[in-house]
């Protein structure tokens, strides 16, 4: 805990302080500044980070959990095999979908190109390096991490409580939301936490399908960090970043409580 | 244990919707009368399983009806064919003289207590006894009214905060119940209820059951393996074997006289002998056993002289009279060799060998301190004739094998 957690925190605040640049050298001189300075500049990215992030988030839920009920609940005994076909695609390395989805996505791409010669799209019409591609772009890449546990959930779910809930006149909408929907909310609740948190962070999906107007907070850390080697903003970048995030997870598991999130 | 006030409250309402109340009832209940689940041919198989074979049954208003067999007989699916869990292959269910084969089983006015219980995890107890209600939009007031009694009914009062997680498995079963009746259904369908609880508690919720099948005056259709919790509990029982119901009748008709082996041996331990019929004298039958001894059993004119017959007699209808004794005038005695005498306290449980070679077993109260013989002793084995059930030898291979409980 103190090595791989604890250490790593310590050493990212201490260099959030410092002044100085890569070439003479930081100094740790209770530089607060960088903060001021990282949240004035870059607040619009942290605001695209949440959005994006947030709604990629809410993507894969609407396209997760009904996936997810459908396998669990009316896919026979082939559930695996299902489950293992919605999967399949997520062995292939995250850079290279996205990528393909940037060729795909592009303005004379495969997809537009013929749709805007016949004249059936405008020719201004786009997709890449909208917030619309790099909200796809994300709930795509982490869809995995929120099919997986509602799956789980709904998997868990006795199948007696469904029969109980229709012994006791409850139709099949009232079965989903009076049984199974409560019950599937910890698989919900995880799904939330680990497709929500790598989304916020991502700066892979901005740069393959966004543009100069999509970046992410998480993009500006990274170039912080490696082009304009100006380690102690990055560090400082990161850190809002992080309290934010844990803010975040207190509130959520305040409104949601424990229980609900580790289940019965 | 319960005050008295909240059971006549329960009766009270339950006149409401008594089916004595002529309120537009009438009318649909005339095709069956008295019956209120009615099964007419019904089939269900699973790929090549016939699990419920050509069932006719017809359960009446108000009764507790036991369905008892051995583990895979069909009890379960029978009893959620009625529920409307499970589609019969062929024939029909009618419910209240309504045919119901195809209604969906939350369309139907009956409710379940389950044999794993099935009460909501993320809902308290509470909730859970309202569920019912709440879908059929009962007023919030007479939800909560509704509620607080029926916990009253089965002495959960005060009970509603509780999770599933914080009861025990007999409250857990109560909650069941509650949530169960609560909604006053026309059948209350029970699959071994009390299976999971120890023995104790078991005779304890088999009295409570009646005692509140008989408050609540709700048709009980309750499934179990276990023959004695049914002769206890019920008003009637259907004795079923692979499919099928054996023999149905009131407790004491299906124990003493049994209209087939396989009843005979699932209800009890039971001795039986082939014989011969020989007419009937002085209005008892006589059959002639192999070893020639005469038996009197109660007479049926259907019989045919020479006809071949199985007849039983229950262990602890036998008295075992001292070596020496003879024949007795008014009961029906066999010789038998003690092999061996087991001691159980209040009781000696005999295991004798007749002449033919049969075993036979009786207990015989322990009234001298002793037991009546030692092993090796020749000792006469006497019952009365009325205590004497016949079973007619069709296919003698049929119900060879006797299926022993789960
Ligand atoms: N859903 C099912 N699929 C296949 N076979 C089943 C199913 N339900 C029950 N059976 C079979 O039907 C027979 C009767 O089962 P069941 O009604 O559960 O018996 P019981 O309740 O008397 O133990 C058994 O042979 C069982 O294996
Ligand atoms: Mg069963």
């Amino acid at each position: 805990m103190f090595l791989f957690f604890l250490l790593p925190i310590l050493t990212l605040a201490i260099m959030s302080l410092q002044s100085g640049d890569f070439f003479n050298g930081f100094v740790f001189t209770w530089n607060v500044g960088n903060y001021s300075r990282g949240i004035s500049l870059y607040s619009e990215q942290y605001l695209h980070a949440i959005e994006y992030g947030g709604a990629a988030t809410i993507v894969a839920l609407l396209v997760a959990y009904p996936a997810a009920y459908w396998i669990a609940f009316h896919a026979g005994p082939r559930k695996s095999s299902y489950l293992l076909a919605v999967l399949l695609p997520f062995f292939v390395s995250f850079v290279i979908r996205t990528l393909s989805w940037g060729v795909l996505l592009a303005d004379d791409g495969p997809l537009f190109g013929p749709l805007k010669s016949a004249q059936l799209l405008p020719l201004d019409f786009r997709v890449l390096a909208t917030p619309v591609a790099v909200t796809g772009g994300l709930a795509y890449t982490f869809f995995p991490f929120m099919l997986l546990p509602v799956y789980a959930s709904l998997e868990k779910i006795d199948r007696g409580l469904i029969e109980s809930a229709q012994d006791l006149y409850a139709n099949r909408f009232e079965v989903l939301r009076r049984v199974i929907i409560p019950l599937s909310l910890p698989g919900v609740f995880a799904g939330v936490l680990l497709t929500g948190i790598p989304a916020i962070a991502d700066y892979v999906n901005q740069d393959l399908l966004g543009g100069v107007g999509t970046t992410m907070v998480g993009r500006v850390i990274e170039r912080q960090f490696e082009v304009s080697l100006n380690y102690p903003l990055a560090a400082a970048l990161a850190f809002v970043f992080m309290l934010g995030l844990l803010a975040t997870l207190l509130l959520y598991q305040r409104i949601f409580g424990t229980e609900q999130i580790m289940g019965d | 244990m319960q005050n008295w006030p909240v059971q006549r409250g329960l009766v009270e309402m339950d006149a409401a919707w008594d089916p004595s109340d002529p309120a537009g009832r009438a009318a649909r209940q005339a095709p069956d009368g008295d019956s209120v689940v009615v099964l007419e041919a019904v089939v269900k198989r699973f790929g090549d399983v016939v699990a419920v074979d050509r069932l006719n049954l017809k359960i009446r208003r108000g009764e507790f009806f036991s369905m008892l067999g051995p583990s895979g007989c069909g009890k379960t699916t029978t009893l959620r064919m009625i529920g409307g869990f499970e589609a019969p292959t062929e024939g029909m269910v009618r419910l209240d003289g309504q045919d119901v084969t195809d209604l969906p089983a939350y369309r139907r006015n009956v409710n379940t207590v389950f044999q794993s219980y099935g009460l909501f995890p993320h809902l308290n107890v509470y909730d859970n006894v309202a569920f019912g209600l709440r879908r059929h939009h009962v007023p919030a007031q007479e939800v909560q009214r509704r509620v607080t009694e029926a916990l009253d009914l089965v002495s959960l009062a005060g009970y509603g905060k509780r999770r599933r997680a914080q009861l025990s498995g007999g409250q857990q079963q109560r909650v069941a119940l509650a949530r169960a009746l609560v909604n006053r259904p026309q059948v209350l369908l029970l699959d071994e209820p009390l299976g999971a609880l120890d023995l104790k508690l078991r005779k304890q919720m088999q009295l409570e059951l009646k005692r509140i099948q008989k408050e609540v005056g709700i048709t009980f259709i309750f499934v179990t393996h276990d023959q004695e919790e049914a002769m206890t509990i019920s008003d009637r029982i259907a004795v079923m074997n692979k499919g099928r119901i054996e023999q149905l009748g009131p407790p004491e008709e299906v124990y003493e006289r049994p209209a087939t082996e396989f009843v005979a041996e699932f209800l009890g331990a039971s001795n039986l002998l082939d014989g011969v019929y020989r007419g009937s004298h002085d209005g008892l039958g006589l059959v002639e056993l192999k070893s020639g001894a005469k038996i009197r059993i109660p007479d049926d004119p259907d019989r045919r002289s020479g006809q071949r017959l199985r007849v039983g007699v229950r262990p602890e209808k036998i008295h075992v009279l001292p070596s020496g004794t003879g024949p007795t005038a008014t009961q029906n005695t066999v010789a038998g060799t003690l092999r061996s005498a087991v001691f159980a306290g209040v009781s000696f449980q005999y295991f004798f060998q007749t002449p033919e070679g049969r075993e036979m077993s009786a207990f015989d109260r322990n009234a001298t301190g002793g037991a009546v013989a030692r092993p090796g002793e020749v000792v006469r084995l006497a019952w009365a004739p009325e205590h004497t059930f016949v079973i007619p030898i069709d296919q003698p291979a049929a119900h060879q094998q006797v299926q022993g409980e789960e």
